[in-house]
This record gives C-alpha cells, structure tokens and sequence, in this order.
C-alpha cells in the first residue's frame, strides 16, 4: 500500500483519469486505452483500429446511426 | 455498499436528513411575504433527494428488481471496445447525466413559476422520487437484462409487434414537437436582439473551423480543440457587444421571429445534411461540455449568492388563468414541468448507449435513479433563477403582448394592476442592463432563465458590468445546445422517416442515396419548421400551444416506459411490488388524458383548440377578423392550424391508450401464467472481478 501521501495523489489522479474519461464518453469516445486492452486479449490476431480510425469510428456511430435518439431534449 | 451494513445509528442520521428537509420545505412553503433565501429551497431539494434515493431506491433495487452484482451485464457479454464497454459507474454516470439533461429541465420550471415557486417545486420533488427516477432506473434495468435493447424493441418483446409500432410512432411525432417547441425557444430568445443573433450566428463558423482542425489538422484532439473553441465562442460575445452597440451592424442582426424562423428551417435543412464531422460534433462537444459547466456554475453561484426569492410561493395564477400559460393547476402543471420531474424521453436514453456500458447490474440504481435526480436538481436550480427576478419582471418577459400590452408604460401598468408592483423605468433599466432593446413578452423561458442567471452569476465575478455578458453567455449556453438538438433530431428523424416510407417506396429507405436523403430530410424540416411558423405568429406567444403538447406527449411516452416496466414487474411475478410502476402510471394517465381532452374539448378558447377553431371560424363566418389575422386567408389558417393541432392531442391520446389496453392484456398472461414469463437474456456469472457491485 505505500504511504498515506502516496495513496492520496494516487486517488486525486485517479479520479482525475474518470473525469476525463466521464468528459470524453460524454461526447461519444470511449476509452482508447480500453479498447486495445479488450483488442489485445481477446483478437490478438486482428489489428486494433488507430487512434484516429477509432475516433471517426465512433463519431460516425454517434452521430450517423440508425435513427437513434442519444440525448434529450 | 456501507448503507446495508448501517444500523441504527445510520438511521438516526437519515432521520437528521429527513427533519432538515422538512423544515427547508416548511420554510419555504409558508412563507408569506417575508424575505426567505432560495437555499432553503436547495436544501430542502437535497434533502428529499438523499432520503428518496437512500430508502426508496434501495426498496426498488433490491426487493423489486432483485439486482444482482453476480449477473453478467451486457458490456462484458458482448465487449467490443466500442458500443459495448464496461465502465466505471462514475464515468458512466457523467456520459448518462449529460445525455438526459438539455434545455427541457430548464424551461418547464420557469413557465410553472407563474403560480408561485411552491407547486413547482413540490411536484419536481415528487415527481422525480416516485416516477421520474423510478421509470429511468426500471428501463436501464430492464434494457440491460435484455442485452441493451432499445425501448421500441423492449415493448415489441414484451408486449407484442403492434404497440412497439405505435410506441415508436408517438415517439416520431414528439421529436418533431420538441423540435419545433425548441427552436421556438431560440426564436423568441433571438428576436431583435442583435448581440444574441451575432453571438448564436457565430458559433457556426466556430463550429466549421473546429470541425475542420479535427479532422485534418490535429485528428481526434478534443480537449484542445474544445479550448480554443470556448475562447473563440467568449470572443464571440465580446464580438456581440460589440455589434449591438455599431449603429451599422446592430441593423444587420435585428431580425424579426419570420426572419429567425426561415434561417433556422433552412439552417436545419443544410446542418442535417452535411457530414456530421463539419458542424454537428464539434459543437456538440461544446454544447455539452458548455452545459455541464454551467450547470457546475450555477450550482456554486447559487451557494454563494444565496439570492433571495421574490417570486411569492403562490401568486393569484395557481387557480389559473395565468398569462404565461392557460389551464388551471391540475393536469396543466404536471405537463408543464416534465423534464426534471418526469420524462418520457429519456426511456430512449436509459435503453440506448447506457445498459451497454454498464459494468455490474446494481450500478443502474446509482445511474438510473442517480442521474434523474440530478437532472431533477438542474430543474430545481432554474425554478430558483426564475424566483429570484422581480415578479414583475417576470410576467413582463413571459406574457404575450396580446395580454399586457406592447410597450413598457402598458406592461407596467397591467402588471402593477395585477399586484406584480413595477415602473416601465425598470423594465427599460432591466432590458438595457442585459444589453437588449426590449425584454417584454419574451416568452419560452431561456430569456427569463438568462435574466436570472446574470443576476446570481455578475454577483460572483464581474459585477454589474458582467450583467449583460453573463446573460448572453446563457443564451448561447442555451441556444448552442438546442441547436445540436435541432441538428440531431432532425438527422434521427429522417432516418426514422425513411424507414417508415421505405416499407411503401424501397427506393426511399436507401439512407445512402442522396435525392432520398434530400427528401426524407427536407419532410423532417418541413414538419417541424410547420409547427415552429405557427406558433411564431401566434398572437399567445405559441409556447402557449407548443409546450402543452409537447408536455402532454413527453408525459405520455413516460406513462408508456412505466407500464412497460409493470408489464415486465408482473412477468417476473413481482405482481405484490407492481404498484411502484403502476402508481406513477396511473398519475401520469390522469394527467396527459385530463389535459388532453381539454386541450381538445375545453370550452375556453384559451385552453381548447377547438373552441379556438370555433371563436374564429364564427368570426370568420359573420365577416369579422380577430387579431393577430389581417386577412381572412390568415382566419383560416388559424383554425386550420386549431383543428391540426387537436388532432394530434387526439392522436397522442390513442397512442397512450392503445398501449394501456396492450398492458392490461399482457399484465392479464402474465397473471395467469404458474411460471415467470419475462423474456430476459439467459443468466450468465459475471467475471470475478465485475461482481464488486
């Protein structure tokens, strides 16, 4: 477990990840990070999408579905 | 979670919870004339919160649904890295707040403010504890246990083919009023005033260049291209002020509601028709990282402010007969406010991206329950903003000039007349400490909320002299976001469309075939940019006929979700629990089919489209015109427009009721059924390391 101080700023940066993280979803990207663990472990074989690729992937899901209503009034 | 584990003591301090918030309540509903601080409206807001999401949330969550932290959700079921993800229950619930909450939890609270701040905010209150959180936790959790599907899928699998259809239907039909009723909102918030209109117009530009920088220059970068396009959109009110006060450019932006109305129609033509890349996602990132800020900041502004509420807890209005909106207290207040209290719409978000995100099944109470109340506390701080500007100034904003006159010196003189005492010297002071020409009628609540939030937020930084900046900032906080909204719909809507007209014309459900699109989006624009030319020429303001139906249906998709969720409770043979559902149901049903069959039948022609429609066509018949028409040609297009518009109460009336009938036939199976009969995904262990609830 380390020091107290340690754990603190582990915490702060921690949460400050999420907030970003939270900030990001919010508009529709998800984790990078998430995605080549998931692309790692289980498609090894397959080449995970760039960072770039991944962004216009998920902004044509946002934006271009099927008739899908993603937010509220 | 420390709460189970809690004994006695624990609930010794929730009893402290519950005795503060009864005495903010109490402290705020009896006031009578004494000064009284809107805190104590938080507070108590707080309060019932905490309680509400405390017991009753925790009642739904384990003896209703049943959670279960062992059950596999479907983010690790069908784990893609990209629709289905499992995610923190921290992040997720910033991704859903910001999803659920837009202008509506904002605007319904300042229209209800005129009976007094009080039945507002006991209905908001609860509202969201007993229906509004009830129904978004239920849908996310019934949409998670059936691998993410969507509402319209959930209502075909439980309750047959035929109300999915109707269900998707009325939900066509309220996108298309909330579309209109939206950009109304920007209309009147817009109308002669040239530093909004130059504010709002700038942002297009804006949008282009960051759409442009992220595609080509720097792909992907959003929080930097988020920075420069918030400095860009400051300068652009700077920029506002700037043309406001030119003698040559303020001309050039003081556009009339026809005018605004032909831009925004064609405006939405074009934004829904380019790539999404150039104008929608950009400024959808600074609509929603904009809204979440100044959400953030009106929160703090109203903790250090701690303005004082003016408004009284009831004015005369609270029977009726108010000139914001006609109808008395009841149905009309509980269609008034949906948003914040209950919103049918975001079943459509608590069955869409969410459940496919969600880590481990009880994080949908903290979520699902969670992320209403929080919406519900946006709709508590608006009505605070909304009660802390003079009465007077109030009614002067929202009431139509068909009821209290044109100019400052009649306004006045009704108002004082009314007991909202007030000099025209104060609403030409008001409207020029804002930075307008004129503040009078109006109406559609973000002008009024941007008074109100200038006067909490110039007390934290600026001063008076940031009165006028503060509240252009909240008009284009508002109107950067109803955009994106009128952008979006209107894309969900043509595809929506060319479903329904492709199973007629297989040509047309090509969505990649451009007259097709052309079509299908120019139907879409043209539906709702009918509705939004209606109620810019009507003499009552149109939100006066726009948000009732827009309120009515929004409820009724609610009174939808909830007897989905009832259906489901009695398959899962949970029927002794089924009232958690079915009251809230009930209420709703009482509400949306009273106020419908009103808005229809209602003898005064204030509050029934037909008794308009037979006001004018009488007139029309004995040779005589009634403001605001100058032709018989424009008579008949009011009662055209009377009948039109009572024909959809009628149809949103049949919706509602067609699926109550398909509920009470499944509810019936389910009942006769010895075994439970809810047709969820097969039960799958979680990984051990997502059963941590």
């Amino acid at each position: 477990m380390g020091t107290p101080g340690r754990k603190l700023s582990e915490d702060v940066g921690r949460a400050g990840q999420y907030l970003v993280q939270s900030l990001r979803l919010m508009v529709g990207v998800p984790d990078y990070g998430a995605y080549l663990r998931h692309m790692a472990a289980t498609h090894p074989d397959q080449a995970p999408m760039s960072y770039e690729d991944f962004f216009r992937n998920r902004l044509d899901a946002r934006y271009g579905g099927k008739g899908r209503i993603g937010r509220c009034c | 979670m420390s709460e189970e584990r809690s004994g006695w003591s624990g609930h010794l301090a929730w009893m402290g919870v519950g005795v503060l918030g009864a005495f903010a309540l109490a402290t705020v509903a009896l006031a009578r004339g004494e000064a009284v601080s809107a805190l104590w409206m938080v507070v108590a807001a707080i309060c019932v919160y905490l309680i509400g999401y405390r017991y009753y949330s925790l009642f739904i969550a384990k003896r209703v649904l049943g959670l279960d932290a062992r059950r596999l959700t479907p983010a690790y079921k069908y784990n893609d890295g990209l629709d289905f993800v499992p995610t923190h229950k921290s992040v997720l619930f910033g991704h859903h707040f910001a999803a659920i909450a837009g202008a509506g939890p904002l605007v319904g609270p300042v229209l209800a403010a005129q009976m007094g701040y009080l039945p507002g905010l006991l209905w908001i209150l609860a509202g969201v504890v007993f229906a509004g959180a009830v129904q978004d936790f239920i849908v996310l959790f019934i949409s998670t246990r059936r691998d993410g599907r969507s509402l319209g899928d959930l209502i075909k699998q439980e309750m047959g083919p035929v109300p999915g259809v109707i269900a998707l239907f009325g939900a066509f039909m309220i996108m298309i009023i909330i579309l209109a009723v939206l950009a109304l909102i920007v209309v009147k918030a817009l109308t002669d005033s040239p530093w909004g209109t130059f504010t709002v117009a700038a942002t297009i530009p804006v949008a282009l260049f960051m759409g442009i920088y992220l595609r080509f220059l720097r792909p992907g970068r959003i929080g930097e291209v988020s920075v420069i396009g918030f400095v860009l959109l400051m300068l652009a009110i700077v920029g506002g002020q700037w043309v406001h006060e030119s003698p040559t450019w303020s001309p050039l932006f003081s556009l009339d509601g026809k005018t605004l109305t032909w831009l925004l129609i064609g405006y939405g033509f074009v934004a829904a028709s380019i790539p999404v890349w150039l104008l929608l996602a950009p400024r959808d990132y600074l609509s929603t990282f904009l809204k979440i800020g100044t959400i953030i900041a009106l929160a703090i502004g109203i903790l250090i402010v701690s303005p004082t509420l003016k408004m009284p807890a009831l004015t005369q209005f609270a029977q009726g007969g108010g000139p914001v909106w006609a109808g008395s207290l009841f149905p009309f207040l509980f269609i008034t406010i949906a948003c914040g209290a209950v919103s049918g719409f975001h079943s459509l978000i608590s069955s869409g991206t969410t459940p496919k995100m969600l880590e481990n099944e009880t994080h949908a109470r903290f979520i699902g329950y969670g992320g209403m109340l929080a919406e519900s506390f946006v709709a508590v701080m608006a009505l605070v903003a909304a009660s802390c500007i003079d009465p007077g100034v109030y009614f002067a904003m929202n009431s139509p000039a068909a009821l209290v006159g044109a100019n400052a010196d009649a306004v006045a003189q009704t108002l004082s007349s009314w007991g909202f005492v007030i000099t025209p010297e104060m609403l030409t002071q008001t409207a020029s400490d804002v930075g307008e020409k004129t503040i009078l009628a109006r109406a559609g609540g973000a002008p009024t909320l941007a008074v109100g939030m200038a006067y909490i937020l110039h007390q934290v930084v600026g001063g008076k002299a940031l009165m006028a900046f503060w509240y252009h900032f909240a008009i284009l906080f508002e109107a950067l976001f109803i955009l994106t909204a009128v952008d979006a719909g209107t894309r969900a809507g043509r595809f929506m469309l060319q479903d329904l007209l492709g199973a007629f014309v297989p040509a047309l459900k090509r969505t990649e075939s451009l007259p097709a699109n052309v079509l299908a989006t120019g139907l879409c624009v043209a539906t709702w940019g009918y509705f939004l030319y209606q109620g810019v020429i009507d003499p009552l303001g149109g939100i006066n006929t726009l948000w009732p139906l827009f309120g009515i249906s929004n409820q009724m998709l609610a009174a939808v979700a909830l007897m989905l969720g009832t259906v489901v409770l009695f398959k899962m043979k949970k029927d002794r629990y089924a009232w958690v559902t079915i009251l809230p149901s009930i209420w709703l049903l009482a509400c949306t089919l009273t106020a419908g069959y009103l808005k229809m039948f209602s003898a005064d022609p204030k509050v029934g489209f037909l008794a308009h429609a037979d006001k004018f066509s009488q007139a029309l018949a004995d040779g005589k015109l009634l403001a605001p028409a100058k032709t018989p040609l424009a008579m008949e297009r009011i009662v055209f427009n009377d009948r039109l518009d009572a024909a959809l109460c009628g149809l949103f009336i049949f919706v509602v009721v067609s699926v109550l009938l398909y509920s009470v036939k499944s509810v019936l199976a389910a009942r006769a059924a010895s075994q439970p009969t809810a047709r969820e995904a097969a039960f799958e262990l979680a990984p051990a390391g997502a059963q941590g609830a």
